[in-house]
């Protein structure tokens, strides 16, 4: 139903995921955000269960800002990663999981950028392209096919196209829009939204 | 008195300090010692009731293990001990008979802990924001499977001055989470000198709602109010509302952006969808409940935000309506409300039968011609 997609380049990394709010076979929304902004270069995008994808994400959201309150200085893309997986795990046993699928992405000054993929049995792995959804199973292929790690943005941003083309032609679903944001040095960039049109 | 002396009652032990001293040595067929304090002998009888015999006339209640949890463990799997306690009352009671329950909501229900009723959700109810306000409107059936429980039951209900909410999912859970949000909010409001803000009472209410997902409770609420301090801040029509249509598929959906965030700065209509299941979307037209489809075919093509107060009443009308008339679990009449930056205003409850006659009419008169 939700599907996230995200790109690591040399020095930036580039996430998407669909605009579509849904609830049982409604749209509710066309323009829902599923990134959460956990520090200036730190994005996380999270797709699952309807209310615990907001609470989960809400909750490391304001604890990575506290961090950041108490020490001085933000956690890394690594840190918040981990920190996020250590919480989905000590909820996976208990009586209230989180079922929730998640990307960090990020930019560490001393790293570089990053990409890690988590899912709701809270593996953690850092990967240079990711994806979750159904139309992962679509779209990942794709990746592997074209993707090199010295991709350029504008490169980059082609593949995604490619992905969301192949989405459109293959996927039952309707997913009209999505949200593309960029990462790198400087912090997280809006880019256009990608309406991919009819083929 | 007369009735222990002549039914032989065994009654349990009120105030268990008093029988211990009289019961222990008492010979309860010593009739010569009935009078007096034998009664109080033969009302504090050490059995207790549930084991072995039970008397005619007394009732032992068969309290599901269940109701006397924590409300907040209502409904939850726990793996080990809920087949268990089924077991036990079974074991306890043989003679009762088995309760069998109608296949439950389409809600996924866990399936050791059966439900005490249907319960209902069957609703058509809809809120969207435009220029002039923010338009909530429901019907009024409250169904219990098959039934209609009650045909003029008020599933808008207003929370505060400036904001009302419609309720779909189980009556009960509504109305009681409705007060209570009420509540919080009038504290806040007293508290802070302030009315809170509809996204925070969205916010709040999500909060609230947040323990009890997995239980059976289910409230889906669309919370529409108005927010800001002076009636004065009116917002301006501004023509890029007028013009466009609510498309948020085309590229003006950057306009669209702009254009949403100037109206909703920090003053304005505002419409927050709010889930049982933790989901809270603000937006500009929800409708909810099992006659929410058809509504929303109807507001989809005739709602934009620069309609008239007139026209957003007739739409919402028409939409109720013609949920109702394909929705079974939809009817009777349809509320209104319309808030504005001076609080909310109630319609007339309408009975929409008479809308179906007269449109008959109109198809009859139009058939004849």
């Amino acid at each position: 139903m939700e599907y996230l997609i995200g790109i690591q380049g040399p020095d930036f990394v580039l996430v998407a995921a669909d605009n579509v709010a849904a609830s049982s076979i409604i749209q509710m929304k066309h323009d829902y955000d599923k990134m959460f902004k956990l520090s200036e270069k730190i994005l996380l995008l999270c797709v699952g269960e309807a209310g615990d994808t907001v609470q989960f994400a809400e909750y490391i959201q304001k604890n990575v800002q506290l961090y950041k309150m108490r020490n001085g200085y933000e956690l890394s893309p690594a840190a918040a990663a981990n920190f996020t997986r250590k919480n989905l795990a000590d909820y996976l046993r208990s009586r209230t999981p989180y079922h929730v699928n998640l990307l960090l992405a990020g930019y560490d000054e001393a790293d570089g950028p990053g990409l890690y993929y988590m899912d709701y049995l809270s593996a953690l792995a850092k990967a240079p392209f990711a994806a979750h959804g159904y139309g992962a199973f679509l779209t990942l292929s794709i990746l592997d096919r074209y993707y090199r790690p010295d991709l350029t943005r504008e490169e980059a941003v082609d593949l995604l196209k490619k992905c969301l083309e192949e989405l459109n032609k293959r996927f039952i679903l309707n997913l009209p829009s999505f949200t593309v944001r960029l990462i790198d040095k400087d912090g997280i960039h809006d880019m256009e939204k990608l309406p991919v049109g009819p083929k | 008195m007369a009735l222990q002396n002549v039914c032989d009652l065994h009654n349990p032990p009120l105030f268990p300090q008093w029988s211990a001293p009289l019961s222990r040595s008492f010979m309860p067929e010593d009739s010569t010692h009935l009078s007096g304090g034998g009664i109080h002998g033969e009302a504090f009888s050490t059995r207790l009731p549930g084991r072995g015999s039970l008397s005619p006339l007394e009732f032992y209640m068969p309290i599901a293990e269940y109701l006397t949890e924590s409300p907040i463990n209502f409904g939850q799997t726990s793996l080990s001990s809920a087949p268990t306690k089924l077991l036990e009352i079974d074991h306890l009671h043989p003679s009762l008979p088995s309760i069998s329950l109608p296949p439950p909501t389409p809600f996924p229900v866990s399936p050791s802990v059966p439900l005490p009723f249907t319960l209902s959700h069957g609703t058509t109810t809809l809120g969207f924001a435009f220029q002039g306000g923010v338009i909530a409107a429901a019907d009024t059936r409250s169904s219990c499977s098959g039934l209609v429980a009650c045909p003029a039951s008020p599933k808008v209900l207003p929370i505060h001055s400036h904001l009302v909410g419609t309720t779909s999912g189980t009556s009960a859970d509504c109305a009681l989470w409705k007060r209570i949000l009420a509540r919080e909010l009038r504290l806040y409001q007293l508290r802070h000198r302030r009315r809170l803000s509809t996204g925070g009472a969205a916010k709040l209410l999500s909060h609230m709602l947040h323990p009890f997902k997995g239980t059976e409770l289910c409230v889906a609420a669309t919370l529409c109010g108005w927010d800001g301090d002076d009636e004065k801040h009116e917002q301006p029509i501004t023509e890029k509302h007028a013009n466009t249509p609510t498309n948020q598929m085309t590229a003006s959906n950057s306009s669209g952006q702009s254009a949403a965030s100037g109206a909703s700065a920090t003053c304005g209509p505002r419409v927050i969808y709010v889930c049982s299941d933790g989901l809270r979307l603000q937006g500009e037209l929800f409708s909810v409940g099992s006659g929410s489809p058809y509504a929303y075919s109807i507001l989809d093509s005739s709602v934009y935000w620069g309609m008239s107060v007139q026209e957003a009443t007739e739409v919402a009308r028409e939409a109720v309506y013609r949920a109702t008339y394909r929705d079974a679990y939809s009817g009777n009449n349809v509320d209104l409300y319309h808030v504005t930056a001076k609080g909310w205003r109630r319609r007339e409850r309408e009975n929409l039968k008479e809308e179906y006659y007269r449109e008959k009419e109109r198809e009859r008169r139009v058939i004849a011609y």
